[in-house]
């Protein structure tokens, strides 16, 4: 392998016959083998930890939300029609379905992410690698595949690349595609589209079947159709692909959590103030939204999925310590105000998030100052104690 | 010292190849350099010709901006070469040597009867000034400046770092004579930065009139920079010293016997390396006298000889010569070939800090490192990872940050008179977006130095 990468090489390089392809050749080079440089200035030993590792840590940590969300497209649909089929039909249909979405998303974000890196020539960032895992798993499965395309291309163009691609973004770029969707074709992103029912010859849908999202349920009032709290857990509920069963998002964030790659603080404070902003609800509860019981909020829509692979991307979240706790926080209490307060927006936690995009950097700012303000202080405190000696 | 100051934040690589606490004595080297470069920021001016004899304490070259700072020859013998790199900047000023020292002959004396301005004026003389070096800014310290304190760390704790309790034995009262003399140049305290668990060394314990403070926890914690932080922190407009262990005994042996003797003990160490172990050598000298017969033999990769610490070090050939600062010599694989998909491969023979490798499960274990970065350069991306191995109050990525942009204002407020670039060795090391962030570093003290100048 590495006699054919070395043999194709020279022609690669800026002045071979395929030149321009240079940054996307070192891109799969890479890709293949970590490259034999060596370091030329500062430390001499480098941690074997780098962006490519990263990334590839936080795709483990999908999988479990992603194999979970392509059984449950099967179960919903099948459910739908009222047909018991096993567990392999089941899983067969979520394959056909939510493979495309993710070879498309992948395709399109990719192909602008090489094309940037050829014109601005810079190396091809690893970033892609998770959002284009990601927006396939918050968008509901009957979304067309141009829609998806678009939604991609919006998000790495408009979210990423003008500000100067990956590390440089304000907006989480996989929730600007999502919330791209959702203003510009509201009609596809709510209702009926969290099942897919496409049909086949001699197949319909179960009469009274409603394929309604929990949020929805809970925003007409009707608790009492309500998924027992344990289907909200597993997942076994209509929703966004990814999004919908609580416990194969946990295993994602305890993968995160462990390996360090994802920020525990970020994770537990988003949970926190989405459990502080249910219980002040409850306690004003005039309607049945208002008095659902504060940790139902962490199992239905995509609370579970935002607090842990959305509000953690080091890049938008706040990136002091102290911000870290504030920015969490505050999406976790804004995200139940959204839903509860707000009909409009059942699902409060991609805005909440978006939100708090934009004021993390104020947070960091405040908590710098702060800390500049200790500083100098420690500063007074050492000349008077020179000028009293 | 009752009290410990505890490092809590920090990281020791476990590095094959600690070297054992045999001290051997190095075949004489044929030739020994100054190299100009181990001091930041020096124009050196040249005071001999290629052919001049010169003894041990001749003055080679002075500096352009601190006429009275002169740099002197560790042995006599004959000027034999003058090394220039690019725009003809002198790297190395090579001394043919005798087979045997002959020493200028400097006053000496008991420096408790001396005054200031004596001390100082035979440590200029004898070229042992350059020893002693200044924060802010981490360059040789200005004999006019009055420090608010000398700071000595009295233990290594980067990787593979030499045993200074080992060091210093037999050698202690030419360590108590060094304080005595650098306890003329400050108002303020002579302060002894020593590990709670390892040192065990009368010398360093009992100094006499100088202060001990007891540090525990991983490395940075013998970084002198982090130890002053915890101790006395540097404020804007004030200076402190820093000199290392065995520079205090050298400047003891000056006012012991009046000569500049610039042997030391050198700890020779890395998984390259068949014997590490400890060798008496004079400052200057050619590695290849004592790394020559005690190389391992191995196919397919080829050593890198650090002079120093393999975070701070100075990457030299195998023929080069040890750094003015250092006391030890590092030598470590290179890391010159590629890895088929090193990113997914669970990577046994790999250490990091993050715990997405099998070391976070082996803590036990020792690693042969080697110099492959393993990716290019990104922009920040991971957050919070700088803080878990800077043991200082100061926030790394926005100091860094304001470096890159050149905001001096933001960078004296964040705090960078405190900072060296060895403080961020290990933010640079575990950088997961591979930045220079040591170079960086010194730019941003360049510019401050620059600025104020």
């Amino acid at each position: 392998m590495l006699k054919i990468v070395e043999k194709v090489k020279p022609h690669f390089e800026k002045e071979g016959k395929f030149g321009r392809f240079h940054r996307s050749f070192e891109a799969f080079d890479t890709f293949l083998f970590v490259q034999g440089n060596v370091t030329r200035k500062g430390s001499h030993i480098r941690d074997a930890m780098d962006m490519k590792r990263t990334m590839f840590f936080v795709i483990i940590a999908l999988v479990p939300a992603l194999l979970f969300g392509i059984w449950n497209v099967g179960l919903q649909h099948y459910r739908a029609l009222g047909v018991e089929v096993d567990f392999m039909d089941q899983v067969l249909f979520g394959l056909g379905k939510v493979l495309p979405i993710i070879i498309v998303s992948y395709a399109v974000g990719l192909g602008i992410e090489f094309l940037f890196a050829e014109l601005r020539d810079h190396e091809v960032n690893e970033g892609f690698l998770v959002s284009g895992m990601l927006i396939p798993l918050i968008v509901p499965v009957t979304t067309p595949l141009w829609m998806v395309a678009v939604a991609t291309a919006f998000a790495v163009v408009i979210g990423k690349e003008v500000f100067g691609g990956t590390g440089m973004n304000i907006l989480n770029p996989a929730l600007l595609a999502r919330a791209f969707l959702f203003f510009a074709y509201p009609s596809y992103l709510s209702g009926e589209v969290w099942v897919d029912l496409s049909l086949k010859e001699g197949q319909q849908i179960l009469d009274g079947f409603s394929g309604a999202t929990s949020l929805a349920v809970l925003a007409a009032g009707e608790t009492a159709q309500l998924p027992s709290l344990l289907e909200m857990f597993l997942g076994t509920i209509p929703g966004s692909i990814g999004e919908t069963s609580a416990l194969a998002i946990l295993i994602g964030a305890f993968i995160l959590v462990s390996t360090g790659v994802g920020s525990f603080r970020i994770m537990a404070s988003v949970v926190a103030g989405g459990l502080l902003m249910g219980g002040i609800l409850n306690l004003f509860a005039v309607n049945a939204f208002m008095g659902i019981p504060p940790y139902y909020h962490l199992v239905i829509g995509g609370f579970a999925f935002g607090a842990v692979f959305m509000a953690t991307d080091p890049v938008t979240a706040s990136q002091t310590g102290t911000g870290k706790y504030i920015y969490g926080l505050l999406i976790g209490v804004i995200t139940v105000l959204i839903r509860v307060v707000n009909p409009a927006y059942p699902e409060g936690m991609m805005l909440a998030i978006l939100f708090m995009n934009v004021f993390a950097p104020l947070i960091d700012h405040y908590v710098v100052e702060a800390h500049i303000k200790r500083r100098m202080r420690r500063v007074k405190e050492v000349r008077n104690a020179i000028q009293s000696s | 010292m009752s009290k410990v100051i505890k490092i809590k934040k920090g990281l020791d690589i476990p590095l094959l190849g600690g070297a054992e606490k045999i001290l051997q004595s190095a075949p004489r080297s044929a030739v020994y350099a100054v190299k100009p470069p181990d001091f930041h920021g020096l124009t050196p001016k040249m005071l001999v010709k290629e052919g001049d004899r010169v003894k041990a304490g001749t003055p080679l070259f002075y500096d352009k901006y601190n006429e009275d700072i002169v740099f002197t020859s560790p042995v006599s013998g004959t000027f034999s070469l003058l090394v220039r790199g690019e725009k003809r900047r002198i790297m190395e000023v090579n001394i043919q040597a005798d087979p045997e020292t002959e020493y200028i002959q400097f006053k000496s004396g008991d420096p408790a009867g001396m005054s200031r301005q004596e001390v100082t004026s035979l440590l200029l003389k004898s070229g042992l000034w350059p020893v002693i070096r200044q924060r802010p800014y981490d360059i040789v310290a200005r004999p006019g400046d009055m420090p608010k304190g000398i700071f000595i760390s009295c233990f290594r704790s980067a990787p593979l770092g030499a045993d200074l309790d080992f060091v210093v034995n037999g050698q202690e009262s030419l360590f108590r004579k060094g304080l005595d003399a650098l306890s003329r140049l400050t108002d303020g305290d002579v302060h002894l930065g020593v590990s709670a668990s390892g040192t065990t060394s009368e010398a360093f314990l009992k100094p006499g009139k100088a202060r001990v403070h007891a540090f525990s926890g991983p490395h940075p914690a013998g970084n002198v920079g982090v130890q002053i932080h915890h101790i006395d922190p540097i404020n804007k407009g004030e200076v402190a010293w820093v000199v290392d262990v065995q520079a205090v005994i050298m400047i003891g042996r000056l006012f012991d016997q009046g000569i500049y003797d610039a042997s030391r003990i050198v700890a020779l160490a890395g998984s390259e390396v068949l014997n590490p172990r400890y060798y008496r050598v004079i400052s200057g000298a050619q590695i290849g006298s004592f790394t020559r017969d005690n190389l391992r033999k191995q196919a397919g990769t080829t050593p890198r000889f650090i002079s120093g610490d393999v975070l701070t070090g100075t990457r030299i050939p195998a023929d080069g010569f040890l750094g003015f600062y250092h006391d030890m010599v590092s030598v470590i694989p290179e890391g010159d070939q590629p890895e088929l998909a090193g990113w997914i491969a669970p990577n046994l023979d790999k250490f990091s800090i993050s715990r997405t490798f099998p070391s976070a499960l082996m803590p036990w274990r020792k690693f042969r490192l080697n110099t492959n970065i393993r990716s290019g350069e990104r922009p920040f991306v991971i957050t919070g990872l700088y803080e878990r191995v800077l043991p200082m109050d100061i926030l790394p990525m926005q100091l860094i940050k304001s470096i890159m942009i050149n905001d001096i204002d933001m960078m004296e407020k964040l705090g960078i008179y405190e900072v060296a670039p060895e403080d961020f060795a290990l933010c640079e090391y575990v950088c997961p977006s591979k930045i220079e962030i040591q170079s960086l570093v010194r730019d941003g003290l360049d510019t401050i130095h620059r600025e104020f100048a």
